[in-house]
């Protein structure tokens, strides 16, 4: 599905070069849900963006679905953490979740249909007529959510979608993040700097090394495929993992592990 | 803010006590340059609204004087806006052209308006051309600038988000640039009209056959202050018209931006 290959990512030139991600090598399969987890200034968001063909890498490259990527590819999208930006303030929810869809969709009242069918999907039917700024920012970040599956996307990334809402609603957008990906064949990457929710939500756990990013660890998160905010969180496996994960993510050692 | 909560006779009531204590006092004076409110209204009741209902009580006068007055503010804005909006639009997203071109625009825009009425005089003769060439000359900076400033300062999660989503660059302009800098676009046009009835009247004093500020320089001639009171009255009247109307086209397009200042 998705293939990094040595991708590395340097900002400026000179004494002033500033390298965010080096030579990152992963591969997310079909269906999977892989979390990337890190310290903060790890350049998580470097690397997703490098993904998505927002940026270009300095080097190395991202092949999705056998095709090399240059500019933003078809079948992906994108859910940034800053809901409150990235969502326009002038069009109402419905506007929001559309607008995407005149690339491929003709017609008004069929993206309007397709809108409002994505906003049930996230539990958003009946404020298709509202404002975003007239949501609480969870409802907001289900926009954005929303909006993503509205384009109907093989690969959704997500950059720390959680990072700016209250523990409760984290919760529940997660959930919502798992029965979106049960109900479609949908293959999602998640950066988070939450270890406890990259354990959570992941098939796959990538730790990434203070900056600049390397891979330090890709674990395989052995829980059973339904999950529960409270049942899952007291296994003995998940609290071994989510160990594990903040060790990796705390220590300074920069080595790969195997 | 606690001003809004006074009720909307409250604010009527003390306008309609200040025309009061100004008819005391002018009555109570007796001054031949300061005449009463009641013969101003009197006066520009005789002068521009006492015609024929077929032309909505519009005296000869005031269709001769009045509405190429109005006709040329609005050309003029209308003009300066068709150059102004889509060239700050493309000046705000080229940053290099802008910042090659700012001098230059810095230096116009503090040219006084006024010091080239002469020049236009020259260009096109007394008459309504130069009146709306100088309209447009004034007007067209603030248009101008604010929109650059607009179009420069969209947010960049949103200019990326629409990247993203692999929206046209004819996309992204409809739907996000514009959108995007139209509240600054509008804060520079609510400048431009009431530099638009300054210019106007002052391009009318300076050499005109109509108009509002061709009544003014006559009145003052003819030393008839209250006809010159009338068309000031008048003046102040039509500002507030004119910004009443861009007050309701704002709350209208931008919705939005003052809900989301509240929200």
């Amino acid at each position: 599905m998705l293939e990094v290959t040595n991708l590395t990512r340097a900002f400026g030139h000179g004494a002033a070069a500033h390298t965010a991600i080096e030579a990152v090598s992963l591969s997310v399969a079909h269906g999977e849900l892989v979390s990337i987890v890190g310290p903060s200034g790890c350049g998580k968001s470097t690397l997703l963006r490098c993904i998505a063909g927002l940026i270009a890498p300095t080097g190395g490259r991202v092949v999705l679905r056998g095709v090399p990527v240059h500019d933003v590819p078809d079948g992906l999208a994108v859910v940034l953490q800053d809901y409150g930006r990235s969502l326009y303030p002038w069009l109402t929810v419905r506007d929001n979740v559309a607008l995407p869809l005149r690339r491929t969709l003709r017609g008004r009242a069929a993206r309007r249909t397709a809108a409002d069918a994505s906003l049930a999907a996230v539990a958003l039917a009946g404020v298709g007529d509202k404002y975003p700024w007239q949501l609480s920012g969870g409802m907001q970040q289900r926009v954005a959510i929303a909006r993503a599956l509205a384009c109907d996307p093989a690969l959704l990334l997500m950059d720390e979608p959680f990072g700016s809402v209250d523990a409760q609603t984290r919760e529940d957008l997660e959930d919502l993040v798992l029965r979106v990906r049960r109900e479609r064949d949908i293959t999602i990457l998640l950066v988070t700097h939450d270890i406890d929710e990259s354990v959570y939500v992941g098939d796959r756990v990538i730790v990434l090394t203070p900056g600049p990013g390397r891979v330090r660890a890709d674990l395989p998160v052995r829980l059973p495929e339904s999950r529960d905010q409270i049942i899952t969180k007291e296994l003995p496996d998940f609290v071994r993992l989510r160990t594990e994960v903040s060790r990796l993510v705390r220590s300074r050692d920069t080595r790969a592990v195997s | 803010m606690s001003w809004l909560r006074i009720s909307w006779a409250w604010r009527w009531a003390v306008l309609v006590a200040g025309i009061g204590g100004w008819q005391l006092w002018t009555s109570r004076a007796g001054s031949s340059f300061f005449p009463r409110p009641s013969a101003i209204v009197t006066r520009m009741y005789h002068l521009w609204f006492s015609g024929p209902a077929a032309h909505v009580f519009l005296t000869a006068d005031a269709t001769g004087n009045l509405l190429p007055s109005l006709g040329r503010v609005l050309a003029g804005l209308a003009i300066a806006t068709a150059i102004g909006a889509p060239l700050g639009i493309a000046l705000g997203r080229s940053p290099v052209v802008t910042a090659y071109l700012n001098p230059l625009l810095q230096f116009a825009r503090a040219l006084p308006v006024v010091t080239m009425a002469p020049v236009f005089i020259v260009l096109f003769k007394i008459g309504t051309q130069m009146e709306i060439a100088t309209i447009v000359f004034g007007t067209l900076w603030p248009i101008l600038l604010n929109t650059i400033d607009g179009a420069a300062t969209v947010d960049p999660v949103q200019l990326e988000t629409a990247r993203a989503f692999r929206m046209s660059a004819g996309q992204r302009l409809a739907w996000v640039i514009i959108p995007a800098a139209l509240p600054k676009a509008f804060a520079g046009f609510r400048l431009s009209l009431s530099l638009s009835l300054i210019l106007m009247v002052f391009s009318e004093l300076v050499g005109s056959s109509s108009g509002i500020g061709y009544e003014m320089s006559n009145a003052s001639n003819a030393f008839d202050m209250t006809f010159l009171w009338s068309t000031i009255v008048l003046l102040g009247i039509l500002g507030y018209l004119l910004n009443e109307l861009l007050a309701g086209a704002e709350r209208h397009l931008l919705a939005w931006h003052t809900g989301k200042g509240r929200g």
